[in-house]
């Protein structure tokens, strides 16, 4: 009697913990996917296409060849200029969640050996924010692009400027997008990749400064919130509204790429600007695919 | 937005406000003489008013620098510029009445003048959308600077925006990148660029015409990230706390001239900008005299270097001895 009122609840249990677990659930089609077909799909959806976010460590490492990154800047981060409530709080769980001191990373890579200057925003780090490091950081990829004359790539993922920051945030659009003027006058290319989600003041400065603005699939980029915009206009926006593929059809950025094309895409235009390449590595056996010597 | 709940001053100084209108139209519909009542109600809501404005909260301060009879673009146009010449479009997609651009002299000298166009009354305040760009405006505004670096003079940029207007058309033409755009061509434009706060500086909407030389702001402007209200809605789920926000958001001329944001404050008279418009246009030409006096001598290669080193410093850092956290 007792086991039979028991072997239920047991099961739902583990029924319950299964998901976290080995499945996951795709938010936008909510299939249950095998985690381990997901992460090999690089964490697209297989049955609805749907990218699923990413860390900015999870980008680099899907994007960039294997050790072929080195980080600057690591331990840079915000303080609290403005001792606003709770931010310091705030900071300490996202780095807690994190494993990083601040919402972006930078600094040298390679993707199919072509060198470039490298910058990820993490949305898992109080929504990509930029305040005073965000920013910093960018501004210092950028200007270093420009002294090394290797092309710069950003992935951005962000709500927009850091609020606990106040105006201090706001002024980080103008040191980023003062920076990327001076890279455009010295004629080093920019490529700007927007990742779900861009929007707010990312989009107001760098973001949209790109020489070649890409867009994953379905990314959310937009300046107003929608809900902002709906109270506004006193409408229902349409479900595609500031969606990538509305971005490309409204003429705002160049090409809308799944992220399966993105390293390969990515190749294609530094290959096209022509700048250093990698030696290739010492390899014993077969070459791996696309490595072929110069 | 609702408004939030006023501090005890500010809720006796309503209630005396209310009384006296009362009051006053007590005596108009019954032809009755309240004079005496009414002067001595006045007399506590002065009294009310100077405690208030004596040391006025940041709250306050956002009240004053949206206040409806703060002086407008076209007050500080007629009053420091001669032979003003509009110009109109953005020869793109249309002419943007939220923002205004123009050729004109001051003191003689020919200069470029933006600024955000928030009208005085609600009629003027429709036809101009609050005051809030779409990106048309923003384009306008860069086209008339691109002039005045052709022409070699400086451009004066007034800012008083809630922010960029939030609509669907505004995004789909490209609001981002009409603001980004002008950013980074303001920070690089070949002439002096000469910003003027003069009520409220709503984020990005506002920066897109303020990257300069000289910031200058008004006493009782702001310069804001976000709206106190859009503050408080994000961060407690309660705009009604939009005082709160205010103090928190250091958004008042004197913190961001503390905060190197702002090169100059420009003091206002007691209790607004509005109360004595004259003494606050003297204010901007005696302070616009002494900084193009001094940007005209500076070669262009070396005031664009100077005005990015101006902005490249902003910003708090902390070099963590260790990166937080640990590894995942």
């Amino acid at each position: 009697m007792l086991n039979w009122l028991r072997r239920p609840k047991y099961g739902s249990l583990q029924r319950r913990e299964m998901p976290s677990g080995i499945w996951a659930k795709c938010p936008r089609c909510s299939n249950l996917i095998y985690r381990k077909e997901l992460e090999r799909n690089l964490r697209v959806c297989p049955k609805c296409a749907y990218h699923h976010r990413l860390s900015a460590e999870e980008r680099l490492a899907l994007t960039l060849d294997e050790d072929g990154f080195t980080e600057f800047d690591a331990a840079l981060t915000s303080a609290d200029p403005l001792t606003f409530a709770g931010y310091g709080e705030k900071l300490g769980e996202a780095r807690q969640r994190t494993g990083r001191p601040e919402a972006v990373i930078w600094g040298e890579g390679t993707i199919d050996r072509w060198r470039a200057v490298v910058a990820a925003l993490d949305f898992y780090f109080m929504g990509g924010s930029m305040g005073s490091a965000v920013g910093e950081k960018v501004a210092r990829a950028v200007e270093h692009a420009q002294a090394t004359r290797l092309p710069l790539i950003i992935f951005s993922a962000s709500g927009g400027a850091r609020m606990q920051e106040g105006v201090l945030s706001l002024m980080q659009l103008a040191k980023t997008s003062a920076a990327v003027g001076r890279l455009h006058d010295s004629g080093v290319p920019y490529v700007s990749v927007m990742c779900d989600p861009t929007t707010g003041g990312v989009t107001a400065s760098f973001a949209f400064l790109g020489d070649i603005i890409l867009a994953e699939p379905g990314a959310l980029i937009g300046f107003a919130g929608r809900r902002v915009i709906e109270q506004t206009i006193r409408r229902k926006l349409p479900d595609d509204f500031q969606t990538a593929e509305f971005c490309l059809q409204k003429g705002l950025i160049d090409m809308v790429i799944p992220r399966g094309e993105m390293r390969r895409t990515l190749a294609g235009l530094l290959a096209f600007f022509g700048g250093p390449r990698a030696e290739p590595p010492p390899v014993p056996a077969a070459a791996p695919e696309g490595a072929q010597a110069t | 937005m609702t408004t939030p709940r006023p501090g005890e001053l500010d809720r006796q100084l309503a209630e005396v406000e209310a009384e006296i209108e009362r009051l006053r139209r007590l005596s108009r519909e019954q032809n009755l003489s309240l004079d005496g009542e009414i002067s001595t109600l006045e007399e506590r809501a002065e009294e009310l008013r100077r405690a208030i404005f004596t040391s006025p909260t940041p709250w306050h301060i956002v009240q004053l620098a949206r206040h409806v009879q703060r002086p407008r673009l076209v007050d500080y146009v007629s009053a420091l510029f001669t032979d003003v010449l509009e110009l109109h479009g953005d020869r793109l997609f249309r002419d943007d009445p939220a923002m205004y651009a123009a050729l004109g002299r001051f003191g003689g000298q020919p200069v470029v003048v933006v600024g955000h166009n928030k009208g005085k009354d609600t009629k003027e305040n429709i036809a101009r959308n609050f005051g809030m760009p779409y990106p048309e405006g923003y384009r306008k505004a860069l086209r008339a600077m691109k002039l005045a670096e052709k022409f070699g003079v400086p451009v004066i940029s007034f800012v008083d925006t809630p922010g960029a207007f939030p609509g669907d058309a505004a995004e789909e033409r490209g609001q981002a990148e009409a603001i980004a755009r002008n950013i980074e061509e303001m920070s690089r434009l070949r002439a002096p660029v000469i910003v003027v706060i003069t009520g409220e500086g709503g984020s990005g909407g506002a920066l897109a015409i303020a990257v300069g030389d000289a910031i200058l702001m008004l006493q009782y402007a702001v310069y804001t990230v976000i709206s106190p209200e859009g503050c408080a809605a994000i961060l407690w789920h309660d705009a009604t706390r939009a005082a709160e926000a205010a103090a928190a958001l250091r958004l008042t001329a004197g913190d961001l001239r503390a905060l190197g944001v702002v090169d100059e404050v420009l003091p206002e008279p007691f209790a607004g900008a509005h109360r004595d418009a004259e003494a606050v246009f003297a204010e901007i030409r005696d302070a616009l005299r002494r900084h193009i006096a001094v940007l005209r001598q500076v070669p262009a290669a070396e005031l664009v270097n100077r005005r990015y080193a101006k902005f490249r410093r902003l910003g708090v850092l902390h070099e963590a001895s260790e990166p937080a956290g640990g590894r995942r």
